[in-house]
C-alpha cells in the first residue's frame, strides 16, 4: 500500500491542473476548463458547463407559438435565423400549413447569410485564438458587409427575425440583389483570398496541420456535426439529407475534407462560405414568384414534430409537442455545439501542448449559450425528489471539493 | 503639455492635501485617457457579445478613445456586463465586481441587462437585471445595442468619470439612447460648451 502511495505520489507530482475561466479573455462566453498538464502536454481535460443557462425550454412553454419564436431567436444570437426556423416549422408542419415557395426561398437565402457572418466571425476568433491577430482584423472587417446586408435587408444586425409564423417578413426585392451582388462578388475574393493564405502561410500551417487530428471513424461514433465532422470527411448535412425550407427547391453544394486536422477545419468553413455566396446569388436570381405568407392558426392541433436545421455549427434539432392550445407543450432543443463538445473532451485535446488550446477549442466553433443544461438528480429508482436550487448547489460544492 | 490636461490652479501649495489632491487627479486623468475594460458575459444570448467585440475591429475601433478590452478584472477600470445574469454566474458577477481596483466603472449592455430582457420571467434568472446584482453607472438598451450606441454609452461613461455628469442613482439608472442617424456633416462644429 504504501508502494502504491508513493508512486502515486510521484507521478502527481508531476501533473498539474491548470483551471480556466469562467471569465478569460479568449473566449467571450463563460465556460470552465481544467487541463491537467504534464509539463506542458496536456493529459486530461474537462468542461464545466452552465454558467449562461437561462431556462429557455421551460420559458417556453408559458408564451404563445409567436413569442416563442422571438424567445428561440435568442437562443444564440449568431445562430439565430436557424433556431427561428427549426422552431417554426415544427409549428408550422403540425398547423399543416405549407409555406409558399418565396418564402421558402426567403429562408434559404437568410440562412446562408447567416452561415456567412458566421464563419467570418469564427475565421477572425479562431485566428485570435493562435496569434494570428491581423488576420482577425481583416475578417471582421469584411464581416462587416455581411452586418450591412443583414441591416440593410432585415432591419438588424443580430437577431434580425425573418421568420413570422406562417412565412417571411421581409421580401427579397430587385433592389436587394442589386445592391448585394457586388459586395457579395467582394466578399468571394476576400474569401478565396483567405483561402490562401491559410493554405501557403507557414507560421499558421505549423500551429494547424496535424493538429488536433481526429479520425473519421471516432467522428462518426462521436456524434460530430457540422464542419467538425465534414472536416474528417463525415459528410453530414441536413441541407442535404433532409432538406427543409427552401433547399428542396434549391440543392446545396457539400464540402467535405479528409485531412482531419485544424487545418482542414479552416479550409471547410472558408470554403462553405464560397457556397454560400454562390448559392445566395444562384436563388436570388431564380426567386419563385408568389405570397410571403400562408395563414397561420392561433392554435396548433396537438401532436409532436421533430425537425433538423443545418446551422453554422452543425445539425440543429427541434422537438416540439402542442397540445391544442396557443402555448406548445414542449419545446425540446439539441443544438450542435454539444454534440461536437465530445470531440474536444475525449480525443483531440489529449496529447497536444498547452499553448495549441485555444485553437483546438475554437476549431470546433462552440457556443455556450445554446448548450447549458440543468441536470435534475434523482438517487435511486423510486426516490425522485425535486431539489431547491439551494440544495442543488451546496451538492454541487460539495461533490467538486 | 495642453492646458486642458491636469488643472491644477485652485491647490494651495505645501499643505498636507495638497499631495493627495494632485495624486487624485493625475490618476483621473491617466484613468479617463485610457480605460482598460473588462467583459463579462452572465447569461446573454451572445448577439450582445459579438456586437462588442466589433468595437475593437477596424470599423468602429474603439481605441480611438483609449479603451482597451482586457483580460484581468484587477486590471480593468470598466466593467461591461452583457445579458441577464443567471444563478450560475451571479456569484462569480460580484466576485469580478469586487476584484477591481476602486475607482471602477459598470456598463450594461443590451435589454437583458436592464430588465431581463426576453429571459426577464426564466426560472434560472435574476428578476431585474444587473442592477439587482451590482451597481451599474450606464445601461445602453437595445437588442442587441448598435456598436454606435455602445461608443455612446462608452463616452457617457468617460463623461462621468470626468466629472462632466453625475453619477447616477442606482435606482434611476441613465439610460443611453441609441444616437439619431447624423445629418449635419461630420466635421461639424463641436459644441460641447454647455454641458
Ligand atoms: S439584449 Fe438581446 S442581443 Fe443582448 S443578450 Fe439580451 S437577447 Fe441577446
Amino acid at each position: 500500500m504504501t508502494e502504491l502511495q508513493e508512486i502515486n505520489k510521484s507521478t502527481s507530482a508531476k501533473k498539474y491542473i491548470v483551471p480556466i475561466g469562467p471569465q478569460h479573455p479568449a473566449l467571450k462566453e463563460p465556460g470552465h476548463f481544467q487541463f491537467t498538464v504534464e509539463g506542458e502536454i496536456v493529459v486530461d481535460a474537462t468542461i464545466r458547463l452552465g454558467y449562461v443557462h437561462r431556462g429557455i425550454e421551460k420559458a417556453a412553454e408559458q408564451r404563445n407559438y409567436t413569442q416563442v419564436l422571438y424567445l428561440v431567436e435568442r437562443v444564440c444570437g449568431i445562430c439565430s435565423h436557424s433556431h427561428g426556423t427549426a422552431f417554426i416549422q415544427c409549428a408550422e408542419k403540425l398547423a399543416g400549413v405549407e409555406i409558399p415557395p418565396r418564402a421558402k426561398a426567403v429562408r434559404a437565402i437568410a440562412g446562408e447569410i447567416e452561415r456567412l457572418h458566421s464563419h467570418l466571425l469564427w475565421l477572425g476568433v479562431a485566428s485570435h485564438g493562435g496569434g494570428f491577430d491581423s488576420m482577425f482584423m481583416y475578417s471582421w472587417r469584411d464581416r462587416e458587409i455581411v452586418m450591412e446586408i443583414l441591416e440593410n435587408f432585415f432591419g438588424n444586425r443580430v437577431n434580425y427575425s425573418v421568420n413570422i409564423p406562417g412565412g417571411v417578413k421581409e421580401d427579397i426585392t430587385t433592389e436587394f440583389i442589386d445592391q448585394v451582388t457586388p459586395k457579395l462578388e467582394y466578399l468571394k475574393k476576400r474569401m478565396e483570398y483567405y483561402l490562401d493564405v491559410i493554405n501557403t502561410d507557414i507560421t499558421f500551417r505549423q500551429r494547424t496541420v496535424n493538429i488536433g487530428k481526429i479520425g473519421k471513424v471516432e467522428t462518426d461514433k462521436l456524434g460530430a456535426t457540422g464542419p467538425t465532422a465534414r472536416a474528417s470527411g463525415v459528410a453530414r448535412d441536413m441541407r442535404i439529407t433532409r432538406p427543409y425550407d427552401g433547399y428542396d427547391l434549391f440543392p446545396v453544394n457539400i464540402v467535405t475534407d479528409d485531412r482531419c486536422d485544424l487545418n482542414a477545419r479552416f479550409v471547410v468553413r472558408i470554403k462553405e462560405c464560397i457556397e454560400s455566396i454562390l448559392y445566395i446569388i444562384d436563388v436570388m436570381n431564380r426567386m419563385p414568384d408568389g405570397e410571403l405568407t400562408a395563414k397561420m392558426p392561433r392554435k396548433i392541433p396537438a401532436g409532436e414534430y421533430m425537425s433538423s436545421v443545418e446551422a453554422p455549427r452543425g445539425e440543429l434539432f427541434y422537438f416540439v409537442r402542442s397540445n391544442g392550445t396557443e402555448n406548445p407543450d414542449r419545446v425540446k432543443i439539441r443544438t450542435a455545439s454539444l454534440c461536437n463538445w465530445g470531440t474536444v473532451v475525449s480525443s483531440v485535446a489529449k496529447g497536444h501542448k498547452l499553448a495549441d488550446m485555444p485553437m483546438i477549442l475554437s476549431g470546433i466553433d462552440p457556443c455556450f449559450s445554446c448548450n447549458d443544461r440543468m441536470v435534475q438528480i434523482s438517487r435511486g429508482k423510486n426516490d425522485s425528489e425535486v431539489w431547491t436550487w439551494e440544495q442543488l448547489r451546496k451538492y454541487g460544492i460539495e461533490y467538486y471539493q | 503639455m495642453q492646458k486642458s490636461a491636469i488643472d491644477l490652479s485652485d491647490i494651495q501649495e505645501d499643505t498636507p492635501q495638497s499631495r493627495l489632491t494632485i495624486e487624485q487627479r493625475l490618476r483621473n486623468w491617466a484613468r479617463i485617457k485610457s480605460p482598460w475594460a473588462i467583459h463579462y458575459n452572465s447569461g446573454s444570448c451572445n448577439g450582445c457579445d459579438i456586437e462588442l467585440l466589433t468595437l475593437v475591429t477596424p470599423r468602429y475601433d474603439v481605441e480611438r478613445f483609449g479603451v482597451k478590452l482586457q483580460g484581468s478584472p484587477r486590471h480593468a477600470d470598466i466593467l461591461i456586463v452583457t445579458g441577464s445574469v443567471t444563478f450560475q454566474s451571479k456569484d462569480r458577477l460580484i466576485r469580478i465586481f469586487n476584484q477591481m481596483p476602486e475607482p471602477k466603472l459598470v456598463l450594461g449592455l443590451g435589454s437583458c441587462s436592464i430588465s431581463g430582457g426576453v429571459f426577464h420571467d426564466c426560472y434560472c434568472v435574476v428578476q431585474g437585471g444587473v442592477s439587482n446584482v451590482i451597481p451599474v453607472d450606464v445601461f445602453v438598451p437595445g437588442c442587441p445595442p448598435r456598436p454606435e450606441a455602445m461608443i455612446n454609452g462608452l463616452l457617457v461613461l468617460l463623461d462621468i468619470a470626468k466629472g462632466k455628469r453625475q453619477k447616477s442613482d442606482y435606482n434611476q439608472p441613465t439610460i443611453v439612447e441609441n444616437p439619431d442617424v447624423v445629418e449635419a456633416p461630420l466635421n461639424a462644429p463641436e459644441e460641447n460648451g454647455e454641458k
